[in-house]
């Protein structure tokens, strides 16, 4: 009898719409259902660490910022813990580390606010402070994964395992957060470009 | 046994970003190599969720919108199955959101302007959580098929969005049901976005006569998989490595 591997194949993706807002930001898509949406706090009133605002776009192979984009963010908090049962240590009451925002349907901004995470073990190694980013929209058929980084963290940037794994030094750049202040906030700009000379670098996780 | 990465994504069963077809996915597809990258904590975790989160109606989608007494037009299905993983193993406890179009086509959306009516009483969302089975249901109504503009006569099979969390970050989906016998499946473009038939299969409702309630709701059933991990049987790089 010839053996059989018993796996099961992976569901395929299928794009997430235009239509996304319906399902995942119901308000957004103009009427409220749910008591409560999901993601719209990643780390809760009492966490610890820097408060940050993060903001940026989502461009096209065209140059022009996509309007119905859905990004996730998942993140540790300020000492690189995850709040996940799996991740030895405690969070903060109410830190989930994960979000979730659309794009502004004229411009195609999006933001959110969090605390910036700290550093990461990793087996033996360390992370540098990262938040990871999930991206889907109409026109995208498995959704993106990538990571922002902040250039103010050159040093651990520098000994991080994954911009590491990046062949192209240009590339790696990318990855990083600009940060600047305004009006007393800490601001830090991430701009995703799907296409293009700077398209920004995508994992397969 | 400890709990290693995750299996690799299969690439040539999903499908890839560039699919001429389907022509939003032009100037919206990277084309850059991806970077792979051996499962971190970070893609090994994901975010929990618990029964505070939700209400128990937000997964029936022929109340949760509806004023007393009245229901949504359109024929009253239960869409069901399980979540597992590329192993077999049911993953409980995990948030599934749906969102569709009303009997006749139409999303309640601002973006939306197809001329088929919206229905007062249909929302078009919801959310469960997988019972310790992995099981999910939702009540709802079938969605009608819509044009949309890629060629001139494009219309989108029935269908109904769905959004999955899993464990961790690293089996993040959002794919989309179809209904069984539907003629239009073979002709979408998004459909064809997944170049293996056998793929495009595990994404289409069955029929299950099983568990439609007579005289009142009929049933499809869809499993949904997450990707699979590796149970580590021997250690064969030391920490650090
Ligand atoms: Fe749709």
């Amino acid at each position: 009898m010839r053996q059989q591997l018993d796996y099961l194949k992976e569901s395929p993706s299928q794009t997430a719409g235009p239509y996304v807002h319906i399902g995942l930001a119901p308000g957004a898509a103009g009427f409220d259902i749910y008591k409560q949406e999901l993601g719209w706090d990643i780390a809760g009133p009492n966490a610890d660490g820097e408060r940050i605002r993060v903001e940026g776009t989502v461009i096209d192979g065209m140059g022009s910022p996509i309007k119905d984009v859905l990004l996730e963010a998942w993140q540790a908090n300020s000492r690189g813990i995850y709040a996940h049962p799996e991740h030895p240590g405690e969070v903060e009451d109410g830190f989930r580390g994960w979000g979730r925002v659309i794009t502004d349907f004229e411009t195609g901004e999006w933001a959110f606010e969090t605390i910036k995470p700290g550093p990461i073990q990793d087996g033996g190694g360390v992370m540098a402070p990262h938040i990871s980013l999930w991206i889907v929209a109409r026109g995208i058929n498995i959704g993106l994964n990538t990571r922002l980084y902040f250039e103010d963290e050159s040093e651990a940037n520098s000994r991080d395992p994954v911009i590491n794994l990046i062949e192209w030094e240009r590339r790696r750049q990318t990855l990083l957060a600009r940060r600047s202040t305004r009006d007393g906030k800490i601001v830090y700009r991430f701009d995703i470009k799907l296409q293009g000379e700077d398209e920004t670098v995508f994992f397969d996780i | 046994m400890k709990q290693g990465p995750y299996y690799q994504r299969d690439r040539q069963w999903q499908p890839p970003a560039l699919t001429r077809d389907y022509k939003t996915s032009v100037s919206r597809s990277p084309q850059y190599s991806m970077i792979s990258l051996e499962t971190t904590v970070s893609e090994a975790t994901g975010p929990v969720f618990g029964h505070n989160d939700i209400d128990p109606l937000d997964r029936d989608l022929l109340s949760n919108y509806a004023k007393p007494g009245e229901s949504p037009i359109g024929e009253r299905i239960i869409l069901h199955g399980r979540v597992l993983d590329e192993n077999a193993r049911p993953v409980s406890n995990t948030l599934v959101e749906i969102w569709q179009a009303n009997a006749g086509g139409r999303y309640r959306h601002k973006k939306d302007t197809y001329l088929a009516p919206i229905d007062p009483n249909f929302g078009g969302c919801g959310r469960t959580l997988t019972d310790e089975n992995g099981c999910y249901s939702f009540r709802t109504v079938k969605p009608g098929a819509y044009p949309w503009r890629n060629w001139v006569n494009s219309w989108r099979p029935a269908h109904i969005h769905i959004s999955v969390f899993g464990e961790a970050f690293a089996q993040r989906l959002i794919t989309q049901c179809y209904f069984e016998g539907d003629p239009l499946i073979a002709k979408c473009p998004i459909v064809s976005t997944i170049p293996d038939p056998e793929a495009i299969e595990q994404l289409i409702a069955r029929l299950d006569m099983n568990a439609t309630i007579p005289l009142d709701t009929i049933a499809y059933k869809l499993d949904i998989v997450l990707r699979g991990r590796r149970s580590t049987l021997f250690e064969n790089r030391p920490e650090g490595n």
